[in-house]
């Protein structure tokens, strides 16, 4: 079995490490520094590091203030607050003038696990895709959330990257190479085709090889950036395969599976089912009976993939 | 101040508010009155404080100006103009389809616009890291931002005044343009914000108050300002909504509507008085 480690984990040390030679790097938190694990760049760096304590309307609009003056601010939250709370400073002072402001939202998805509903942000993508210009990055694994780090330092304008609390396996390894707006075939398949984002990714893959089992072939792609999306990878899937699902720790509005939609709607229309959180709040409880409540399985996605080969129109 | 300083402060002040009055004049929409309030202060800033170049809008080392009440566009569009940022006629083209001068500043197509702002409450923490950002790199730039009263019922207003005290921000300066007026009447009537003296002193704010219409006490106030260390400063001007044109001072109807064609006459003629 892989190793596990949340992607948090990874966003704090990747902003030691390239904090060390990115001088104009500055991380801006509100009160969750221990859980957002930007705790580390605090202790690497506490002249570069500023606490906005919980106001985090503010915190962005600071965080535009600061690019604006040719600082690369990374802000800090929890998705909820980061995506939600300030969205409007983020549609308004980052999104509107196009300002070089990374948004490190931790805590996305129901594997916030025991806090509950309020912090359990199912929201953010659709939200944040909305905004012209917003660059939305969301990571499987440890070794995907640090090389989207590097990517969205390297990258001129604003990044929203989701990361989550709960330790997921590391499957990508160090020869990994990320490239913004650039999915990923993790498995070549004719029957089917998997499209994944985050945590999903790997449950994906199990669900490949649960399929396999039945003589069934999927492709397995991990869409790790939601906006731009990758339109030439999920059109060569559905056109190759002839049946989709998608699958996300996200609502299955306006997330992954909309954006997946939108892009086979217009450009190549087939069957398509989305795994996701079905418009429902989260609750309280322990992140794999979550997981299985909620239907974010490899199971489920198995099941799914059976389902839309059905509605192929032959 | 020497008489020639006033002067030409008083002669650039009629100047931007006849540049706001062509402006929203040949809109037909627009904030005139908020605009005018605020004339004397960016004129006063511009003119005669800041460190600027109107050849190189986006020098490193300048002094920043962020009109967090987004709304008075037109008198910072104004200053701008007449200050040489990009030609005073252009006015004229406010919040038109094709004009880069849009209906609150946008800072990726304005020169001398330094941050976009409009929602109410947003500016003035981009001010905050603006002058963080100068602390950081030990840059002498000075961060100035107008506050509109009404604006200050904002929260985030408050979330940055915790902000700017906590990390010491003496190189901020915040205006809070007290016209006593916004769009639904009286600021004390629909939600008063007052006082605000008391209220940034118990935030750990420097606090200065003025006549926001007096150049003697806008100068001695940034002076002060300057030399104060530690803290930011908030300069409380009592100012007049729609300062010198006769019909709109005063008036929260002219929060938000233009001069008619008539209307327009009468008040160029008030301000060549």
């Amino acid at each position: 079995m892989a190793e596990k480690k949340a992607t948090r984990e990874a966003y704090g040390d990747a902003l030691v490490e390239f904090g060390a030679t990115n001088k104009n790097l500055v991380v801006l938190d509100a009160d969750l520094a221990e859980a957002t694990k930007t705790c580390k760049f605090k202790a690497a760096y506490p002249e570069r590091f500023f606490d906005c304590g919980i106001a985090e309307g503010n915190m962005m609009a600071v965080a535009a203030g600061l690019a604006a003056s040719g600082m690369v601010p990374f802000a800090s939250s929890f998705a909820m607050f980061a995506s939600g709370r300030a969205f409007e400073q983020v549609r308004n002072t980052i999104g509107y003038p196009h300002l070089n402001v990374k948004i490190g939202a931790t805590h996305a998805g129901i594997t916030v696990g025991e806090d509950g509903a309020t912090h359990q942000c199912n929201e953010d993508i659709a939200l944040m895709r909305t905004i012209p210009g917003m660059t939305i990055i969301n990571p499987a694994d440890a070794v995907e959330a640090r090389a989207a780090v590097k990517a969205a330092i390297d990258f001129k304008g604003p990044v929203y990257m989701r990361f989550g609390r709960y330790a997921v396996p590391t499957f990508n390894n160090d020869s990994y190479e990320f490239e913004i707006g650039k999915g990923i075939e993790l498995c070549d398949g004719k029957d089917v085709a998997i499209i994944a984002t985050g945590l999903m990714v790997s449950m994906a893959m199990e669900a490949a090889e649960m399929l396999k089992e039945d003589g069934i072939n999927a492709r397995v792609i991990n869409i790790h950036t939601i906006k731009p999306i990758d339109a030439e990878i999920i059109v060569k899937a559905a056109r190759e395969t002839g049946a989709i699902v998608t699958a996300e720790e996200h609502s299955i509005i306006g997330g992954l599976g909309s954006a997946v939609a939108e892009v086979l709607c217009e450009k190549c229309p087939v069957p398509m089912l989305r795994v996701g959180v079905e418009d429902k709040f989260g609750k309280s409880g322990q992140v794999p009976e979550l997981l299985k409540e909620y239907g974010l399985t490899a199971e489920n996605i198995a099941k799914k993939a059976k389902e839309a080969i059905s509605l192929k129109l032959n | 101040m020497n008489n020639e300083k006033l002067a030409m402060l008083k002669e650039k002040a009629t100047l931007v508010r006849k540049g706001i009055i062509e402006g929203t004049h040949a809109a037909g929409c627009g904030h005139p009155g908020g605009s005018l309030s605020i004339t004397d202060i960016v004129t006063y800033l511009y003119f005669a404080e800041m460190n600027i170049d109107v050849k190189n809008p986006k020098m490193a080392n300048r002094d920043r100006f962020v009109m967090s009440k987004g709304h008075a566009a037109p008198a910072l569009y104004s200053v701008l103009a007449n200050r040489g940022f990009f030609p005073v006629e252009d006015l004229k083209t406010l919040r038109k389809t094709n004009s880069y001068l849009q209906g609150h500043p946008d800072m990726k197509g304005i020169p001398g616009v330094d941050m976009s702002t409009g929602s109410l409450g947003l500016g003035i923490s981009a001010a905050c890291g603006m002058a963080l950002a100068a602390k950081i790199n030990d840059e002498s730039y000075r961060v100035y931002c107008a506050v509109g009263d009404g604006e200050s019922e904002e929260g985030q207003v408050w979330e940055a005044a915790m902000f700017a005290a906590h990390y010491k921000l003496d190189n901020l300066t915040v205006f809070i343009d007290f016209n006593g007026l916004q769009i639904d009447g009286k600021v004390t009537d629909v939600m008063n914000p007052t006082p605000h003296d008391t209220k940034f002193e118990a935030f750990g704010w420097n606090v200065i108050t003025i006549d926001g219409h007096n150049f003697e006490e806008i100068e001695n106030a940034v002076n002060a300002a300057k030399a104060c260390k530690g803290k930011p400063t908030a300069i409380i001007a009592n100012t007049v909504k729609g300062k010198g044109v006769s019909f709109m001072e005063g008036k929260a109807s002219w929060h938000g509507k233009a001069p008619n064609d008539d209307e327009y006459a009468i008040a160029l003629t008030d301000l060549d008085k």
